[in-house]
């Protein structure tokens, strides 16, 4: 075992994703994802896969669609405002039930924002990544590897649920270089190919029809989205991923996922050390949402919940407000439209929230 | 050829186009040809949106519908990864010149190894009768009530015309349905299509100059009239591009 390199996070799940047994891609450029398509460009070739630099990225993720249906491990990768523009099909790969993984390396917004990481599309990602009420489920690692272990695994889950799987990263993850321990080639066979896909590679003389559609009666529609409710409600019982830091006794509990995690545990090691009581908990699927260890907290304890995000106004806020219920206030603390969190920012931030203002000098 | 029966690509479901519409005899010539090509069950159908997508209900071959004017992009995901398979998409006016422009063109560009039926009926059709990219000149439709006026609204796009500058396309061809010769043709043209693909020459277009009975007001048989005197004198139907040709 053991593959470790030195990667740049972009890189590190095109990799993964290629070893996850990804054979298509297609993407438009967008800074700052764009290792990305050009490491899958030379890459998927290699393997036997296709490689498209599409004219948009509403074309590229219908293109994706395509592979898809044809029962291909596919993934598609943006930022911003091209998520806004592959809205269409995810909507539709949720619609047809296909399996597909898409990838948000974020940046400032709105509109076209900065180029420079932000978290900003926490809301767009989950709660709605098109029209029609439909959701995917939403990763967000705060690492290469952990970015590489669940690119790796995203496509079970697509296949599983038969629906999309969302990637949301941001530009800092994107881009920083780690070392990663990269997982073994999985040699997928033509028996692997889901029983669904229109594809007639296995039995060239079948004679029954296959296809997908996005297209319903309003009863068959009305079945599929109750179906899709019950499906949401089973991912908050199986699926959800959360890392739980220093939380034992902690009096102020931080919530922050991605890179605002990382920035926030640094800060609490140093509020730690100042006898600070503080945890946090790290969301790794935004959706479904880790409700439960927050709902479930000692409120008696726990003085307040601090939400750090690298965006403003803080957008899992709602979220965290459901589970606390007013039990303790909620305080938030961000940066944003490509403006970094800092270690220094987001301790003094910390500091002041816990020290009750009394650490102003 | 005396023999008339249903074409094993067409479902026994009833059709759900108006009486007199081109598009059930488009599709039911491109299942000829498939069926005559010994392709029918190696053919995948790309079917967009606009009155095409009624085709869900009763093209009995194996297809895969896709949001309005992507088919071209969706083709090309599937044609990347299912090289062996025989891929065409049937796309309106408004779906394919409109919203779709740029996933055509773009495929074509690439010269993508697959067929589109392009089925001209100068209208948006589906959605009641708006102004499409292909609409004449002077004609009525509902968001053009006094006549397209180009000062405001262009002239219409002539795809075969646009398609055929590009050097990747294998074949571009327009063919009128509103009679026996020109169907005879359009038959012709969707085979050479179809067997060009299985060769990889890439790229094949053929458009077909279709009607619209109920959005122009106009009975079946006069539709075919009015294409012979306001829509081929403008569309002109013919070869634009041939690979075969060209190389000789
Ligand atoms: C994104 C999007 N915009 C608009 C529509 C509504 N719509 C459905 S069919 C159609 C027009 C189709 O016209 P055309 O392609 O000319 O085909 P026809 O119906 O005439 O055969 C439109 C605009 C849609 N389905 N999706």
């Amino acid at each position: 075992m053991g593959d470790k390199k030195f990667m740049k996070g972009n890189n590190a799940i095109a990799e993964a994703a290629v070893r996850a047994g990804c054979r298509f891609f297609a993407g438009y450029p967008i800074t700052p994802q764009n290792e990305i398509p050009e490491y899958l460009s030379w890459r998927l070739p290699e393997v036997g896969g296709a490689f498209v630099q599409g004219e948009s990225e509403v074309a590229s993720i219908n293109m994706v669609y395509g592979a898809a249906a044809m029962g291909t491990r596919a993934l598609t990768s943006s930022s911003g405002p091209g998520i806004s523009l592959k809205a269409e099909g995810i909507s539709y790969l949720a619609a047809a039930a296909l399996p597909a993984v898409i990838v948000n390396i974020s940046r400032g917004g709105p509109g076209l924002g900065s180029i420079q990481p932000a978290q900003s599309d926490y809301l767009q990602a989950t709660k709605a990544l098109g029209h029609g009420g439909f959701h995917a489920m939403v990763f967000a690692p705060n690492s290469a590897q952990e970015a590489v272990d669940l690119v790796y695994n995203a496509w079970d889950y697509a296949e599983r649920d038969r629906n999309p799987v969302f990637i949301l990263m941001d530009g800092c993850l994107g881009n920083i270089m780690e070392e990663v321990d990269l997982p073994p080639m999985k040699e997928l066979n033509d028996e692997d190919i889901p029983g669904w896909a229109l594809t007639r590679r296995n039995d060239p003389e079948r004679d029954w029809q296959l296809s997908l559609t996005p297209i319903y009666t309003e009863e068959m529609l009305e079945g599929l989205n109750a179906m899709a409710g019950e499906m949401y409600k089973s991912w908050e019982t199986e699926d959800v991923k959360y890392e739980e830091f220093m939380l034992d006794d902690a009096e102020y509990v931080v919530v922050a996922y991605g890179i605002a995690s990382r920035v926030s545990k640094e800060a609490i090691l140093k509020l730690r050390e100042q006898g600070y009581k503080v945890g946090l908990i790290r969301p790794i699927t935004l959706f479904p949402f880790p409700k439960k260890v927050i709902h479930d907290l000692d409120y008696s304890k726990v003085k307040g919940i601090i939400d750090v995000e690298m965006t403003l106004p803080a957008q899992m806020h709602d979220d965290i407000a459901l589970q606390v219920l007013e039990r303790c206030p909620i305080y938030e603390y961000g940066r944003s439209g490509g403006c970094l969190l800092d270690d220094d920012g987001v301790y003094e931030a910390l500091l002041d929230i816990v020290s009750g203002g009394e650490n102003n000098g | 050829m005396a023999e008339y029966k249903r074409s094993s690509l067409i479902a026994s479901a009833p059709s759900g186009y108006c009486p007199g519409c081109l598009h059930s005899l488009a599709t039911r010539l491109i299942s000829d040809v498939l069926d005559e090509l010994g392709q029918a069950q190696n053919s995948l159908n790309v079917i967009s949106v606009g009155c095409s997508a009624l085709n869900i209900k009763y093209w009995g071959g194996d297809f895969l519908s896709v949001a309005h004017g992507r088919a071209p992009a969706a083709a090309t995901g599937i044609k990347r990864v299912n090289p062996e398979r025989l891929v065409f998409a049937y796309q309106g006016d408004g779906d394919l010149a409109a919203i779709g422009l740029a996933e055509i063109m773009s495929a074509a560009n690439r010269g993508e190894n697959f067929t589109v039926i392009f089925a001209n009926n100068q209208t948006y059709g589906m959605t009641g009768g708006q102004m499409a990219p292909t609409t004449l000149e002077g004609q009525v439709t509902t968001t053009t009530v006094n006549g397209r006026d180009p000062s405001t609204t262009g002239y219409p796009l002539k795809m075969c015309e646009l398609i055929s500058t590009l050097k990747a396309p294998a074949y571009v061809a327009r063919f009128a349905l509103n009679s026996p010769k020109g169907i005879n043709q359009a038959r012709a043209g969707i085979k050479k299509a179809f067997q060009l693909q299985m060769q990889g020459k890439g790229f094949t277009f053929v458009e077909l100059l279709t009607n619209c009975p109920t959005n122009w007001h106009l009975s079946p048989l006069k539709t075919l009239e009015y294409m012979d005197t306001n829509t081929i004198p403008y569309f002109t139907p013919g070869i634009y591009k041939d690979c075969e040709v060209d190389a000789e």
